[in-house]
């Protein structure tokens, strides 16, 4: 069977190929785009109580909607095709890396941020010096969760036309097709894990020595 | 939303479907994770090896796993509950160890000292404790359940997500409205449901 | 050095300002302790001087500078900052933590490492084994040490010291109380430091200033505030043992008469503290001692009655 696929990918490079590139840009994309919404937003939102509360509990509401149902719903309202995609899958990425974005910070021991405010640090400096490192262990670890969701969520796009891998596999359920849904599968679960572990490879390196379980 | 009102029904079905099917595969995934997750918070090997396997298989994408098991499980419900399953271990082991593994030492030492067997202490005091924890773990795993389901209904498994298909598939909104808000304001339900149990959990235990 | 002007800090929902109209004169050199029960508004006032808490009112002038206005940032950094849990940079290595103002203040990386080594040595921690590592490495009173060191980087003219030895064991305490004082015997520096150790406050102060309410009930030199407490609430808050409090804060060579007695009898220091001389003579259950000097040679003579005579005097009729 698993020759059966192989044989698949050689009679179809560029189709696999293609899916394959636009499942990784797809999910790039969308992981990019959520980080660079929700991290911004995330450091605004821990500052204050309260709207940290507030954000806390929207993206938790976030974090519940199934997968599938925020890409359905965003078919009506933005048709099919990449770029509806992507708004989807953008949406998904944002509840994880905000809520660990706030979670990170707010965990930072007030003490030592007492010590570098007293010392002199101006509050930019507070931020990004003491306050962002100790945070970042968490906070890579939400990116980490929301880029295996972005994965996985991507293969679902094939539903409204975003591309990706997902394509082969519906395409293969539909004719019940095995080296089709093989092609699919097996690639895209390899995407999904290689990335998770790579995620955790960075996450290591990127915690402060200090940090670090001995 | 004319044809909600005329078709409540066949949602109503759909969301039946949907319930029955995530409660089995949560009482199913509890059933299994618990004797997994009590071995774990005794052993750190267990541990660490049911946490890889179990994180493993939540890492395999929804879709991907669904079709994998259809040479196994065949289409329909069997399929999808196996699936669902596989994704909830992970939460709820991880949860059940933790939980246990945070009764405070000195109150497992009372009771030891008091004479209960290891399996009354499990039993009356350390899952007790633990749970707040494990009603956490319990309402992750819910969600994540309902969310998988919605996609299971492509494997014919029924819910939601099928009134979610047939609408993308005959370009018709209002079907693809019903299922998938239905969807989200199941979920929200269910991990509001929870968090309330979990509330109230912890208040009494700390109390 | 320090002045304070009718200082004045109320805070949202409370009846009372916290810190009510404070005014407060801190010479060069001295160590002020600021002493109360809790909420008396001892802590607020420190976290006023480095504008961490902004006065509602009033005035804080360092060196004659009234520096009420200024931007605070620049402030905190000519104004060391020591807190009870110190507040390492769990992050940086000890070096890295040491320069932490150094390095805002830019300075040259020659200059800077060789500032950290001088302050580790200065705290008695040897630079070539700590400079690297990291603050979970270290017991409490090391980190406080590092603390210190952290806090002297910039030879800054005033410090701050919120219960800096608050949460150390009371033996740690001891030695680092003694350090600090000794390495203030070097240095020259204006120092605020609040506790809540009676105790501690003798042993630390130059002048001691008890506050109440926000308010300020006295401000003396400590063997004053103990023959001369101000009121009921001073008296009390002292301890009904001021007595010996203030037999501990005298020298016992001060008050000996010349001239060695003879026979078989205890024997006391001439540096030891009065108290310890009236320890000595308890247990040996006698009138008389001897007091030596650091050589051992028999110098003069010390009595009960000598004692009774110097607890008693500068006490008002009870």
């Amino acid at each position: 069977m698993l020759a059966d696929a192989w044989n698949y990918v050689l009679a179809h490079p560029a189709q696999f190929a293609t899916a394959f590139y636009v499942h990784v840009a797809l999910s790039g994309a969308a992981l990019a785009l959520a980080a660079a919404l929700a991290i911004p937003a995330g450091i605004a939102a821990a500052r204050t109580p309260r709207v940290a509360l507030a954000a806390v509990g929207a993206a938790n509401i976030g974090r519940t909607l199934p997968s599938l149902a925020v890409l359905a719903l965003v078919m009506p309202l933005l048709g099919t095709g990449f770029a509806p995609s992507l708004f989807a899958l953008t949406l998904l990425g944002l509840p994880p890396i905000l809520l660990n974005t706030i979670a990170g910070l707010q965990g930072v021991d007030p003490d030592v941020v007492d010590a570098a405010r007293g010392m002199g640090m101006a509050p930019r400096t507070v931020l990004t010096r003491v306050e962002l490192p100790l945070a970042m262990p968490v906070m890579f670890a939400g990116l980490r969760t929301a880029a295996v969701q972005v994965i996985s969520g991507a293969v679902l796009a094939a539903f409204i036309g975003g591309g990706g891998l997902g394509d082969f596999i519906t395409a293969g359920i539909a004719m019940m097709a095995w080296p089709q849904i093989l092609v699919g599968a097996i690639p895209v679960t390899l995407l999904a894990l290689g990335t998770d572990f790579a995620f955790g490879r960075v996450q290591r390196r990127l915690t402060p020595a200090g940090l670090r379980a001995p | 939303m004319t044809w909600l009102a005329r078709n409540w029904d066949q949602v109503a079905v759909a969301l039946g479907q949907h319930i029955v099917i995530a409660l089995t595969a949560l009482v199913i995934a509890l059933a299994i994770a618990l004797p997994i997750g009590i071995a774990a918070a005794r052993s750190a090997r267990v541990y660490t090896v049911a946490i890889a396997v179990a994180g493993f298989l939540y890492t395999i994408p929804t879709l991907a796993l669904l079709a994998l098991l259809i040479p196994l499980a065949g289409l329909g419900r069997t399929n999808a509950i196996i699936a669902m399953v596989a994704f909830a271990l992970v939460v709820l082991i991880r949860n059940i160890a933790t939980g246990l593994r945070e009764v405070p030492a000195d109150v497992v030492d009372a009771a030891r000292g008091m004479g209960m067997s290891a399996r009354q202490l499990l039993w009356r005091i350390e899952m007790p404790l633990a749970l707040p924890v494990i009603v956490a773990g319990a309402r992750i795993a819910a969600v994540t359940i309902i969310s998988v389901t919605v996609v299971a209904a492509y494997v014919n498994a029924g819910g939601l997500g099928t009134l979610i298909f047939n609408g993308i598939a005959g370009d018709h909104a209002p079907k693809i409205w019903s299922g998938a808000l239905t969807a989200c304001a199941l979920a929200v339900a269910v991990d509001g449901a929870f968090a309330f149990a979990e509330r109230r959990l912890r208040a009494r235990s700390v109390g | 050095m320090i002045r304070l002007e009718a200082l004045t800090k109320r805070f949202a929902d409370a009846a009372a300002p916290a810190v009510d109209a404070l005014s407060l004169d801190i010479g060069e050199g001295e160590i002020c302790v600021l002493i109360g029960p809790s909420g008396c508004g001892k802590t607020t006032t420190m976290r006023m001087i480095n504008r961490l808490i902004e006065p509602d009112a009033g005035r804080i002038l360092i060196g004659g500078r009234d520096v009420t206005g200024e931007d605070p940032v620049t402030l905190r950094r000519s104004v060391g900052y020591v807190i009870q849990q110190v507040g390492l940079f769990p992050h940086m290595t000890i070096a890295e933590n040491v320069a932490t103002v150094p390095r805002l203040l830019g300075w040259d990386a020659a200059r800077i490492a060789r500032r950290v080594d001088e302050l580790l040595e200065r705290v008695h921690m040897d630079p070539a084994r700590y400079r690297d590592r990291y603050p979970r490495a270290l017991s409490g009173g090391q980190k406080q040490r590092v603390g210190v060191a952290r806090a002297l980087a910039a030879d800054p003219p005033v410090m701050l010291m919120d219960e800096p030895f608050g949460a150390l064991d009371p033996l740690t305490r001891t030695a680092l109380q003694d350090e600090f004082l000794r390495i203030l015997r070097e240095l020259k520096k204006t120092i605020v430091f609040v506790t809540h150790d009676m105790d501690e406050a003798l042993k630390m102060g130059t002048r001691i200033a008890l506050l109440r309410a926000g308010r300020l009930v006295q401000y003396a030199r400590p063997e004053a505030m103990l023959a001369r407490p101000a009121d009921d609430f001073v008296r009390e808050f002292v301890g009904a043992d001021r007595a010996l409090k203030r037999l501990a804060l005298l020298r016992t060579g001060d008050h000996a008469t010349p001239g060695a007695p003879s026979g078989p009898l205890p024997r006391v220091r001439s540096d030891a503290s009065l108290r310890e001389a009236l320890a000595a003579l308890l247990d040996a259950d006698a009138d008389t001692a001897t007091v030596i000097d650091t050589h051992g040679a028999a110098v003069a003579t010390i009595t009960l009655a000598a004692i009774r005579g110097v607890a008693g005097a500068a006490n008002d009729p009870a």
